[in-house]
């Protein structure tokens, strides 16, 4: 059962109170009536679905039923972080990589 | 390839069983195939199979990860229908359903295809309207299917709760007597022995790493066994498939969910059909060894991890509770869950890509193993002939692009 930290209700609560509602940050398009049918195709259907770090909004549908971003590993299903929408992630594949190899030559360095 | 029979279980029982041959070879990867095969499940394996049988390409590997049928098809609960409701979807399931009706013979291996029927429940009006309409839809495209009236259905489920006075009354149901279960390591094992027989290379723990690709055009991959050459490379890795389309330089419109499934102890024989409830989300079969085979619905995140979460166990066991109470106090022996590739209108992608010689046969979600046969031998003539199975035509990634989607949601039942 996962637990979820919603910053709307500034508390954990369990997995069932939560919907899950499919990757985050997907702009709609600005303008539909211009958009090709390609591009609109990519907005509706196609995902990143990633095997690692996943961007994902959820639904407090028993709780406060507001909106709000987890950062999620696909793998592990562990939460790194919850924000609001509007907000951007702290955590991402790219800043892991980046700790990743700091903390490799680091060990490098001690050795 | 030793032929099985009767008469081969009496003799190899004379010494014992103890010089039964092996099923399949395990070579080492030649450095050129003309075809490739990424993913040793079910689907895979029958698309080589075909591919050698039907086309006569026998310089052909299939490259699987980790075991032959280790994924998805290890991990299903068998059910095999094609009682879908548009055409397009009809007819390739039901092409399917021919096959699986002389797979035993055809392999010379006993996938134990039992068609016992499967029984789809409506529990409300719109669940009766939707039921007629999709077996009227069937009975025009030449495919079995009745609906039940509930003293007919307690005739074949006599143990079933269909009391009107329960919390979700059991109206009626959709009734398909040519559909059933069949035994899915068997369908997997069947079809590798029978590649392997003609020729075909089974590389098993070589996993793909990465695509060669050059002008646009691919020529082969990359494993962890090193580089293996073929312009013609078919994936059929399921929940994996959008990890395989990144490596090769596009998305997929498919995303990837647990599926779970659980089995009970084993018991005497007490239900001889399938039973699908869409309304309370739940379906039960007993396998031959008298297990309840049991599942649901997906888990509502992405997720790669082979294992679900336990609300949804806790779901799945209260529905099937619902239908049947002579089951509360059956205990639970094993759970387990597979990775399944969903796509936005539940039905398969079978499509060329935007890389030239790369093809892809995947999104067949949580209800593909009915289709291994079909989706093989329809993927085989594709990659045989580089272009589209009348039969796999409609299923192309471009239907997301053209809006021409084959929305089997809620009209395919529970979607297994
Ligand atoms: C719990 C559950 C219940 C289900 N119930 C039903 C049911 O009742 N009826 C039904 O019709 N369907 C059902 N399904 C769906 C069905 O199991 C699948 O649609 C079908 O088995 C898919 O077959 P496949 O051969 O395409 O996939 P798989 O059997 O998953 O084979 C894909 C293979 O690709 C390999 N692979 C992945 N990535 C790589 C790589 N990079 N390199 C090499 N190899 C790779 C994997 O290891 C795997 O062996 C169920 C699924 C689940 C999980
Ligand atoms: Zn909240």
């Amino acid at each position: 059962m996962l637990h979820i930290y919603c910053p709307h209700c500034d508390e954990y609560r369990e997995e069932e109170e939560f919907r899950p509602k499919g990757e985050a940050h997907i702009a709609r398009p600005a303008d539909p009536e211009n958009t090709s049918d390609e591009d609109w195709g990519n907005y509706l259907f196609f995902r990143k679905n990633p095997r690692g770090l996943h961007h994902e909004q959820w639904f407090h549908s028993a709780g406060c039923r507001k909106f709000f971003n987890v950062t999620r590993d696909t793998v592990s299903y562990e939460i790194l972080e919850t924000y609001k929408p509007g907000q951007q992630p702290t955590v991402t594949a790219e800043s892991r990589q980046a700790q990743a190899s700091a903390q490799a030559s680091n060990q490098g360095a001690a050795k | 390839m030793q032929h099985y029979s009767g008469f081969g279980l009496l003799k190899h029982g004379l010494s014992h069983h103890e010089n039964w041959q092996r099923m399949w070879r395990n070579p080492v990867p030649k450095a050129q195939y003309d075809v490739i095969i990424v993913g040793g499940g079910g689907h895979g394996l029958a698309t080589a199979y075909y591919l050698a049988k039907v086309h006569g390409i026998t310089n052909v590997a299939v490259v699987e990860k980790g075991w032959l049928g280790g994924g998805n098809t290890a991990r299903n609960t068998t059910i095999v229908r094609s009682n879908y409701l548009w055409d397009e979807a009809a007819w390739l399931y039901e092409h399917a359903m021919k096959l699986w009706e002389g797979l035993s013979q055809d392999l010379n291996y006993n996938v134990m295809f039992s068609q016992r029927g499967v029984m789809n429940l409506g529990h409300t009006l719109q669940d009766m309207r939707d039921i007629h309409r999709r077996v009227n839809a069937n009975r025009l495209n030449g495919i079995d299917g009745e609906v039940l009236d509930v003293k007919q259905i307690q005739e074949i489920v006599p143990h079933m709760d269909c009391s009107a006075n329960r919390r979700y009354p059991v109206m009626g149901a959709s009734w398909q007597p040519r559909a059933g279960v069949a035994r899915h390591d068997a369908v997997a094992w069947g079809f590798a022995r029978g590649a392997d027989a003609l020729g075909v290379d089974l590389l098993q723990q070589t996993e793909v790493t990465g695509f060669r690709i050059s002008g646009g055009k691919v020529l082969g991959v990359e494993t962890n066994r090193g580089f293996i050459g073929a312009k013609t490379v078919g994936c059929v890795a399921a929940g994996n498939s959008g990890v395989l389309a990144k490596m090769a330089g596009f998305k997929l419109p498919v995303e990837s969910h647990p599926l779970q499934a659980l089995v009970s102890e084993p018991m005497k024989p007490i239900l001889d059909t399938v039973v699908m409830s869409n309304h309370v989300h739940g379906y039960v079969s007993q396998s031959d060894k008298g297990d309840l085979v049991i599942g649901a619905g997906i888990d509502g995140y992405n997720g790669y991890g082979q294992r679900g979460s336990y609300p949804t166990i806790e779901h799945t066991l209260q529905a099937i509770v619902e239908l049947f109470p002579i089951f509360s106090r059956v205990r639970m022996n094993r759970q387990w869950g597979g990775i399944v590739d969903t796509t936005p209108d539940a039905c398969p992608i079978i499509s060329a890509t935007p890389v030239g010689g790369l093809f892809f046969n995947c999104g067949w979600g949580t209800g593909g193993f009915k289709a291994t046969p079909g989706s093989g031998h329809v993927f085989a003539a594709t990659l045989a002939e580089g272009k589209a199975h009348p039969l796999a035509a409609p299923f192309t990634i471009d239907r997301f692009i053209s809006g021409k989607l084959i929305d089997e949601h809620g009209a395919a039942g529970v979607a297994h």
